[in-house]
């Protein structure tokens, strides 16, 4: 057990350490300085030709929407309608069919957004060519499009009153061809090394020792992995994600991968320092992060490292802790570590099932998506923070009676009002996801589609209701995690957490870069003795309150009827 | 948006030949070079191909070291976890009976011995690995079945247990199906 805990400590500290040279790399790229990936300057020149763009045209931050949204609607159509005809289109070695139009809709908005909510299972229900073409692809721009949208409002923070916030295209191309690419290149060679198919050979047939045929699926997995743990995406090429012995063979490709998880969300902190050359506000911003992680992270290791109280009453013995949807390679702690890394994050990928995880891991998880800034997901997870320092800049200032600013700029009622709707947004799609949803499960229990809400939920009592909750904290955290046990492949979850993924996705963007380009063009007020300081642990402090007050308690009462309550019901 | 769309159309394009097809291509050459050339890591027995040494296999025979039990039957096209909350009394009643069938099949074993590993369902269906409590509470039965003696089954337990990580890292497992070929190697 020593080994597991020396395991997951060892992943925190190494994330660090990278994360930090990583963030200070991040920030030169963006600052056009030299790094040793100037080799693709050639790459990006040619791209950048032959697509017609000029990458040094600056923009504001409308056209930096209008360009973001406008390549976002065009990804969204190709998807669609490559999942809906994919049984047709080439690489299905399998002959799998193609996904209904509910399924293609809620997948499609699912990857473009970043979620990666899964309704289908990669084995029965892709081909090679929409793992890659479609999963994979989006896997990468959806990353990029987050990064973009981040290096808008790291731009507006650092110039004085400007218009020109930088060029799109090249915030986006240079976050694949700087950053997702190379580190994916190098996490997929060492999966492949490691036993994770490369392959595009389709399902072999085995004639197991005892005498059993076996359909072992496979194909060219390490690639897309690489990218879907690297671009907090989280959708993987197997239905069991990297719970998967193929996906996620051993202890050495797990730490590879959950380091993937959180490394970029953590350097990107970092970056924020370099880039602004703030260093100590990064530090305020990283203290307050990793204070909400650990809070969760501690609970979640221990209710899993302890096991089941319910099994342990059976009188066996639990020395791995709690094993039910767990693999013997990983243990209870790494599970542990995995699933609060991936919650945080808005990665959502899954080493052990967390439907059949302890209430308090579950409650943990599910906190962490209702925040969805304890690091967050790549570049949005810091929007979402931003959100929170505007609204504890705004707060502060009220309180201790000076002029509310961050950065040399005033904060006034339209920022605040922006900032209060984006804030609100998330509890209100998920409380009102999960209400609608338990009153269609109560009333039309029996209603005659195709899948009958009675048969909706893998689990009664309040783990059934935390499957619903759960699933709608995933969606509106663009998270893609789920309770797998809820049967989610029906028109009413297809259609409705389809809705939720896209509203929270666009909306948390263009809020935080609207108010960024809105201060960016005010008046610049230099710091003076009545500034109120904000690269302070006292900030630091005021950010966190304001988070536990704002998403903390609108989500409370719906964590009592769902994993706290099983918490205690447990004996 | 205009202005937008053509440049937006263009660069999906070039990034979907660049990402989609020359990135998974770059990574199949170079898996080309490794254990199972990208295709997967086999393990043979007499010359036969008997499984893959990352997906765990169904051993129902007494003479074999039995795996997990899984929600997906270790069918390795649908993985599958049981997804079954842990206070589900449906869950828990046939956690209790793995627990009774195990007995039976091992009469020598007190149930405070069993690690839960044992009686409860992996994430995948298809975990590959026992921890070496797991596999050395079968070996009275494997002895018995196979009339061989015990301390020689737990030798081979001892040479296929993988050890944590540079010693350090995670926990110590055995791959089930290399063990029961070594077991049948034996002979």
């Amino acid at each position: 057990m020593n080994t597991e805990y020396i395991g997951i400590i060892f992943m925190y500290l190494a994330t660090v350490a990278l994360a930090i040279p990583l963030g200070k790399y991040i920030a030169k790229v963006f600052k056009g300085e030299h790094t040793w990936l100037d080799f693709m300057a050639p790459v990006e020149r040619f791209i950048f030709k032959i697509a017609g763009i000029d990458p040094n045209r600056e923009m504001n931050w409308k056209q930096h929407l209008k360009a973001l949204l406008t390549i976002n609607v065009i990804w969204l159509f190709y998807a669609f309608f490559c999942l809906l005809f994919q049984s047709h289109l080439p690489l299905n070695p399998d002959g799998n069919p193609s996904q209904s139009p509910d399924l293609a809709f809620n997948t499609a908005l699912s990857f473009v957004t970043n979620t990666n909510l899964q309704d289908y299972s990669g084995e029965s229900l892709a081909t090679y060519f929409t793992q890659h073409f479609v999963f994979m692809f989006l896997h990468f721009v959806s990353a990029a499009t987050g990064l973009a949208a981040m290096m808008v409002v790291f731009k507006a923070m650092k110039d004085k009153i400007t218009d020109k916030l930088g060029n799109f295209w090249d915030f986006f191309l240079k976050s694949i061809t700087r950053v997702l690419l190379p580190i994916s290149f190098v996490v997929a060679v060492i999966l492949a090394f490691n036993g994770t198919p490369t392959s595009y050979k389709g399902k072999a047939v085995v004639i197991g020792l005892q005498g059993d045929t076996v359909h072992v699926s496979r194909g060219p997995v390490a690639a897309m992995v690489a990218i879907k743990q690297v671009g907090s995406n989280g959708g993987g090429w197997f239905g069991v994600n990297s719970a998967h012995p193929l996906e996620n063979p051993n202890y050495l490709t797990n730490i590879v991968e959950d380091i993937s998880i959180i490394l970029i969300p953590i350097a990107l902190v970092f970056a924020l320092g370099y880039y602004l050359n703030k260093r100590k506000l990064a530090w305020v911003v990283f203290g307050v992060m990793t204070i909400g992680f650990l809070a969760m992270l501690y609970p979640s290791v221990n209710a899993e490292v302890g096991g089941n109280p319910a099994i342990a009453h059976m009188g066996i013995s639990q020395p791995g802790g709690s094993m039910e949807g767990k693999e013997v390679r990983f243990g209870a702690a790494a599970s542990a570590f995995w699933g609060i890394t991936t919650t945080v994050t808005s990665n959502g990928s899954v080493n052990s099932m967390h439907d059949s995880m302890m209430p308090v891991s579950g409650m943990a998880q599910m906190f962490d998506m209702m925040i969805n800034a304890f690091y967050g997901g790549v570049g949005v997870g810091f929007l979402n923070f931003y959100i929170f320092i505007i609204i504890a800049v705004f707060i502060s200032g009220l309180m201790v009676g000076r002029t509310p600013e961050f950065m040399g700029r005033k904060i006034e009622a339209r920022e605040m009002k922006i900032a209060s709707l984006i804030a609100l947004l998330h509890p209100f799609v998920i409380l009102v996801g999960t209400a609608i949803s338990t009153y269609v499960l109560v009333h039309f229990a029996n209603a005659a589609w195709a899948t009958k809400p009675s048969a909706w939920l893998n689990n009664p009592g309040f783990h059934g209701f935390s499957e619903m909750l759960y699933q709608y904290a995933s969606s509106a955290a663009n998270n893609g995690s789920g309770y797998a046990g809820l049967t989610a492949n029906n028109i009413f979850w297809n259609v409705s957490t389809g809705l939720v993924i896209f509203i929270s996705r666009f909306l948390p963007i263009i809020g935080p870069v609207a108010i960024a380009g809105i201060l960016a063009n005010k008046k610049f007020v230099p710091e003076s003795a009545g500034t109120l300081k904000t690269d302070t642990g006292t900030f630091g402090v005021m950010v966190l309150a304001v988070i536990v007050i704002v998403a903390a308690l609108s989500f409370f009462p719906a964590l009592t009827l769902g994993p706290i309550a099983e918490h205690f019901s447990i004996k | 948006m205009k202005a937008f769309f053509l440049p937006s159309i263009k660069l999906t394009i070039i990034l979907i030949v660049l990402l989609a097809g020359i990135y998974p291509l770059a990574i199949a050459g170079i898996g080309k070079f490794t254990p199972g050339n990208g295709d997967g890591e086999t393990v043979t027995y007499k010359g036969r191909v008997v499984g893959f040494a990352n997906i765990g296999q169904k051993f129902t025979k007494d003479k074999y070291f039995s795996s997990r039990p899984s929600a997906a039957n270790y069918q390795a096209d649908a993985s599958a976890g049981t997804n079954k909350g842990p206070s589900n009394p449906d869950y828990l009643k046939t956690v209790s009976a793995a627990i009774d069938t195990f007995l039976k099949h091992n009469p020598t074993v007190t149930r405070s011995q069993i690690p839960a590993e044992l009686v409860t369902s992996s994430g995948s269906g298809l975990d590959p690995d026992l921890s070496p409590a797991g596999a050395q509470i079968q070996v009275a039965r494997i002895a018995k079945v196979r009339n061989i003696s015990a301390d020689k089954i737990n030798s081979l337990i001892a040479a296929n247990t993988e050890k944590p990580l540079l010693g350090l890292f995670g926990p110590a497992k055995v791959n089930v199906l290399k063990l029961n070929v070594a077991l049948d190697e034996l002979k």
